[in-house]
């Protein structure tokens, strides 16, 4: 039978966005998530470009849509494992993982300090590690614990199993839903620096990507906010950040990833204002700020302190003696190479689709970097940064625009 | 007006620190009438408690419900029982116990309340009843709604939104200014591609398009076309439009805004030879050349072998930017001047400036790359030459530049202009520098080809021609330098008009690949709107809220307060001055009722009396001495309230003196409840609200900025009365700032426990 639902599949920016734009419009939408918690990247974000506003303030939004709109349902820890039928009428298999927790939302801060297992905390890029029993962000939605069952002690699962909040024995379930057309909106993910050899190869110690200065300088972050060197804590004085870490690279990701100029200068921002004498260059190969973010360009590098120096980083070292890093930059028109020491460097590494080297059980076809690049006649669109590397506020209009499609295909039989 | 309201207490959520049975027999004692049901469950938040407040509902015995556990942000989905009964969520949890820092500086211990901490307890309980008391269960004001949109323009915007809005069974008017559809897409030879693998310029399909509008019998095309006024509301406007000079009334429910854009004024390239040298063209006559089939050159018609297209203007702009600076200042020194009872009665004023070149960067870089192969396709053996600064291309349309750099007769070069300079027989010298290395070097091109920006339409002109109390145009045309845009980066689409949404480069400077996304979000959007306003709903931020504000108006004093404060410009004024509502352009903020001196607004469930009420409940006592100071803190409901309750969870802790009331914008905040509060004898008052200025925060737009100058009127009146006006302060605090607003409590009580009680206090 024809369905009007919608089955959105990603539950950062971009997905809530198309879900609650369909569902505001009178569509069942179902939103499925793989991690434990909506909100998808921007929930790592300290701040946006260029307002330099913080993104709960959005996602509190949203939820309260989503608390206010029986319409939406959303599905955390959820995976899509089959797609069967077609356009206007799928039915779509979801597996989703046991949260060993219960429905509501106590307050266990005690009972989680008290745990004595550590797991690497991949919400903070390794920069700190985290309870079993946890929550990725103050701000996390649903307001819920979850349970890393594999990275917990025999002694931290007898002392959770005594709570009876927790369930250790709840078992992994498996709906089905029936809708009419589906919105993939997998996002992004950072790209992988270990492959930059050239530029350290993430062994550098204070030479760190920049979704690690965002989750730095966040106020929940692993410093609650002060920007440090990792390996001393220490204040960096001098700071670069080297742009189009593996975005515009015939070895890396082809394309340009969009978001990272604005975004180091949005760091450079955090940076100056934590330590007025500190300074900070950008090597670049075009400082990319479209639009009225020219304005954005302009006002920071007003900055006396803040340089904006063309030129390719070649090289990323760590100083043989210390902590410090070394920086190898080449002249794009002279050839000629000069290097710099700096206290902390900060690799502005691109968004690769999250789809790059996986897949979703659905037949969407994808080009050679994992973006996706059909589907429609099938109603299936794509909306954000599965589709191409996007700013949020592009992705929220590519949502939209996903959205209006996504109906048309509901209501068009 | 709830009679019989059932208090639930959520005993795992309280921490064992309150004394429950003592906050229950409180309320028995103090509302046995009104509360019938008063209940401790040992954990709420779950299958049984729900069911036990539903077995209450059903056996008649309450009607409304108050929950005394955690924070209303949370838990939700388990305390929603039906349109008919209201839910009253009292937030002991977060904003009570778990932010309690006692005066001793000792950890409270389970079992042992603070008289301080009951105190305050009983104080949030006691508002949370009697503001379900006060309150009732909004109706909704329903519209009937004409299913019809209005698009305004027929580029391929225009086109593609009413494209979308019909294919869902929509009616649309789609209003052509010229006397063809296809706008600035018609006019281009080729666009850069518009989908993978984004390697080739290709045909930009609008013919396609026009067809599928002009042969779609839900679209009606009206060219040769202008809007002379919209008036009215989401729904139900009236368009007047002027169909070849004569004048039809269009009834509409909503709008999309795709005017788009027009090429600058070529003023602006003086600096840059253009004008001076006649084959110095804009990269907008040289895309006609090519669509009309030939590339010469002005001045003999011969074709340019060697072409340069120049991005890298440097800093030739900065004398006109200075220049409109200076203009821009002494126009905002001169309506300064003007008399203050001078109303505006425009809200426009043009914002083109030579800034829109540098907004436009990425449309002229990829416009440059576009063309600079054409020159091979139309001249054989020409050659072209990329000048930029910033080769602003970015994203997917990397791919495109790689592309273009393949073209052997493609050069690119980074460099800025220097100079421009007749050689003679037409041919033109351009002197580039390198900003790098400081060098120049002189190049003689056949034709210098010169980026044109696009200005978008609503900087010139206000376009909508609203017949709305606030003017015609769309506000904040001065922040967005022209452009019809949103001030929100993850709501695109929000504007200050509710039902009207822009499209395409009217928005912001966009590809046609980006126009035909952006104008599908905007058709969502406009049907979004009409399917709101069909139920009575608020759309964005509030959306689904069906409560509005409504007016006693035989109370108004004309004095036209939410007529001017109205940030969405949702009311309109009668010849004698009375407000005139258009539900369906509120937005529920209650900016009005904040606004208004006599207090005639109100929402159903949400007005000056509950509130007011509510802090009244507010236990002050007479000797601050021995019971310590009380302070009011008003919190939008938005941010500064989920800080708190993050702030609280993270284990803060701040001055158990001081009562917090959520709002549901700063705006709303009636001078009224401050007095009240400031009248009785409470120390002090501080409003919490989201960041204002240019970048604001605030999600009803200038909720927190009008607040904040109406305290500047309560100064006045508390100092009549002989009460520090420091007493009551706004503090502008973000969302994500939890950590910081515990201090700001702090200092706000230590500053006003230094100034001593409230003179009033006793009184």
């Amino acid at each position: 039978m024809a369905s009007n639902s919608i089955l959105v599949i990603g539950g950062g920016f971009a997905g809530l966005t198309a879900a609650l734009e369909a569902a505001e419009i009178g569509h069942e939408v179902f939103i499925i998530e793989k991690t434990p918690f909506l909100g998808g990247r921007v929930m790592q974000l300290n701040k946006y470009f260029p307002k330099l506003c913080p993104p709960s303030c959005g996602l509190e939004i949203q939820y309260q849509r989503i608390k206010n709109n029986p319409k939406v349902k959303f599905f955390t820890l959820a995976e899509v494992t089959k797609v069967e039928g077609g356009v206007g009428n799928y039915d779509v298999t979801v597996r989703i993982k046991p949260r060993y927790a219960g429905p509501s939302s106590p307050d266990l801060s005690d009972l989680c300090s008290s745990l004595d297992s550590e797991v690497v905390n991949d919400f903070e890029f390794g920069l700190a590690t985290r309870k079993p029993v946890y929550m990725d962000a103050p701000f996390a939605f649903p307001q819920r614990y979850v349970v890393d069952k594999a990275g917990m002690s025999d002694a931290d699962k007898a002392k959770v199993q005594k709570c009876d909040y927790f369930d250790l024995n709840e078992e992994e379930k498996t709906v089905t839903l029936n809708v009419g057309s589906i919105v993939i909106a997998t996002g992004w993910k950072p790209y992988d620096v270990t492959k930059l050899t050239n530029l350290g190869a993430g062994q550098v110690k204070n030479c760190i990507s920049n979704m690690q200065m965002e989750r730095l300088a966040s106020p929940y972050g692993p410093t609650n906010g002060k920007i440090v060197r990792p390996s001393d804590g220490r204040e960096p004085k001098k700071i670069a950040f080297v742009q189009c870490a593996g975005s515009r690279d015939e070895n890396h990701l082809h394309y340009c990833s969009y978001i990272c100029c604005a975004a180091s200068l949005k760091q450079a921002q955090y940076v100056r204002e934590q330590y007025p004498d500190a300074e900070v260059t950008i090597f670049y190969i075009d400082l990319r700020t479209p639009g009225r973010y020219d304005n954005f360009s302009k006002k920071v590098l007003a900055d006396e302190k803040t340089f904006a120096v063309k030129g390719k980083v070649a090289a990323v070292e760590q100083d043989k003696a210390g902590d410090d890093v070394w920086v190898t930059v080449e002249d794009a028109v002279s050839g000629s190479k000069s290097v710099e020491r700096f206290d902390l460097v900060v690799l502005a590494t691109g968004m690769q689709p999250s789809l790059a080297g996986a897949s979703l059980p659905l037949d969407v076809p994808v080009d050679s970097e994992g973006f996706i690049i059909g589907g429609e006649e099938k109603g299936i669109f794509a909306a954000g940064c599965a589709k191409q590397p996007l700013d949020v506020m592009k992705s929220a209009q590519s949502a939209t625009g996903a959205a209006m499609k996504a109906i048309q295909t509901v209501r068009g039989r | 007006m709830a009679d019989k309201i059932g208090v639930y207490f959520d005993e795992s959520s309280l921490g064992g620190v309150l004394d429950i049975q003592k906050l229950c027999e409180g309320v028995q004692k103090k509302w046995s009438d009104l509360c019938p049901v008063v209940k401790i469950h040992p954990r709420l938040a779950s299958d049984d408690g729900r069911a036990m407040i539903q077995k209450d509902i059903d056996a008649g015995l309450i009607e409304a419900v108050c929950i005394c556990g955690t924070s209303p942000r949370v838990e939700w989905d388990f305390y929603k029982f039906g349109e008919g009964v209201l839910v009253e969520r009292v937030n002991l949890r977060e904003q009570c116990v778990l932010c309690y820092a006692d005066p001793s500086g000792e950890k409270v211990q389970p079992g042992q309340t603070p008289e301080l901490l009951h105190k305050m307890a009983n104080d949030y309980v006691n508002m949370g009843v009697v503001k379900l008391q006060k309150a009732n269960i909004p109706a909704g004001d329903s519209v009937e709604v004409v299913k019809r949109v209005l698009v305004i323009g027929g580029g391929w915007a225009g086109l593609t939104a009413a494209k979308n809005v019909a294919s869902v069974g929509y009616d649309v008017t789609l209003v052509e200014k010229k006397d063809v559809l296809g706008g600035a897409a018609a006019t281009m030879y080729k666009t850069i591609p518009l989908s993978y693998p984004y390697d080739a310029a290709h045909p930009t399909g609008v013919e396609k398009k026009i067809a599928e509008v002009t042969g779609n019998d839900k679209i009606e095309v009206l060219l040769s076309s202008e809007v002379v006024s919209i008036a009215g509301a989401p729904g139900n406007y009236e368009a007047t439009v002027s169909v070849g000079g004569d004048e039809r009334v269009i009834p509409c429910g909503s709008v999309v805004l795709a005017t788009g854009w027009v090429p600058q004024d070529t003023a602006v390239l003086k600096p840059l030879g253009y004008g001076k040298l006649k084959n110095v063209v804009t990269s907008r006559e040289f895309e006609a050349m090519a669509k009309a089939g030939a590339i010469v050159r002005k001045s003999d018609g011969a074709k340019p072998q060697k072409v340069m297209f120049l991005l890298g203007v440097g800093d030739k702009l900065i004398p006109q930017e200075a220049k409109e600076a200076e203009a821009k200042a002494a126009a905002l020194a001169a309506a300064a001047n003007k008399e203050v009872d001078d109303a505006p009665k425009t809200n426009f004023s043009k914002q083109d400036t030579c800034k829109h070149l540098y907004y436009s960067s990425e449309l002229t870089s990829v416009t440059a790359l576009k063309q600079a192969n054409y020159v091979r396709e139309f001249i054989p053996g020409g050659v072209a030459m990329v000048v930029y600064e910033h080769m602003m291309v970015p994203g997917i349309n990397e791919l495109y530049y790689k592309a273009a750099q393949n073209d052997p007769s493609v050069m690119m070069t980074k460099g800025v202009i220097n100079d421009v300079r007749d050689g003679g027989d037409g041919d033109i010298v351009v002197v580039l520098e390198d900003t790098l290395l400081g060098s120049k070097i002189e190049v003689e091109v056949d034709m210098l080809v010169l980026p044109t920006a696009l200005v978008p339409t609503t900087a010139l002109d206000p376009i909508l021609k609203l017949k709305y109390r606030q003017g015609p145009a769309m506000p904040d045309l001065e922040l967005f330098s022209g452009y019809a845009d949103s001030n929100y980066i993850c709501f695109p689409y929000e504007t200050r008009r509710t039902g009207i949404y822009a499209a395409g480069t009217v928005r912001q400077p966009m590809t046609l690949s980006t126009t035909e996304t952006d104008a599908a979000g905007a058709a969502l959007k406009a049907i979004q709107c009409l399917e709101s306003a069909n139920r009575g709903m608020a759309v964005h931020p509030r959306s689904g809220d069906l409560s509005y504000p409504r007016f006693n108006l035989v109370r108004c004093t004309q004095c036209k307060r939410c007529t001017e404060e109205c940030p969405f410009g949702a009311l309109d004024e009668d010849e004698k001055g009375n407000p005139m509502p258009n539900t369906s352009r509120c937005r529920r903020c209650g900016t009005c009722m904040g606004a208004c001196p006599e207090r005639v607004i109100f929402f159903d469930n949400y007005n000056v009396d509950q509130i007011g009420s509510a802090i009244k409940q507010v236990e002050v006592p007479d000797d601050m001495a021995v019971g310590g100071p009380r302070m009011l803190i008003l919190a939008c409901e938005n941010d500064a309230y989920p800080a708190l309750d993050m702030a609280a969870l993270r284990g803060k802790k701040w001055s158990p003196y001081v009562r917090i009331v959520p709002v549901r914008c700063l705006g709303s905040v009636n001078t009224i409840w401050i007095a009240d509060a400031m009248s009785k004898g409470t120390d002090g008052c501080l409003l919490l609200g989201c960041k204002y200025g240019e970048d604001y925060q605030c999600h009803f737009v200038k909720g927190s900025e009008l607040c904040n100058r109406r305290m500047a009127n309560i100064g006045e009146t508390l100092g009549k009365l002989g009460i520090e006006t420091e007493r009551v302060q706004q503090m502008q605090v973000a969302i994500d700032e939890y950590d910081k607003v515990p201090g700001m409590i702090d200092e706000f009580v230590d500053a006003i426990t230094k100034l001593g009680p409230n003179p009033f206090k006793g009184y």
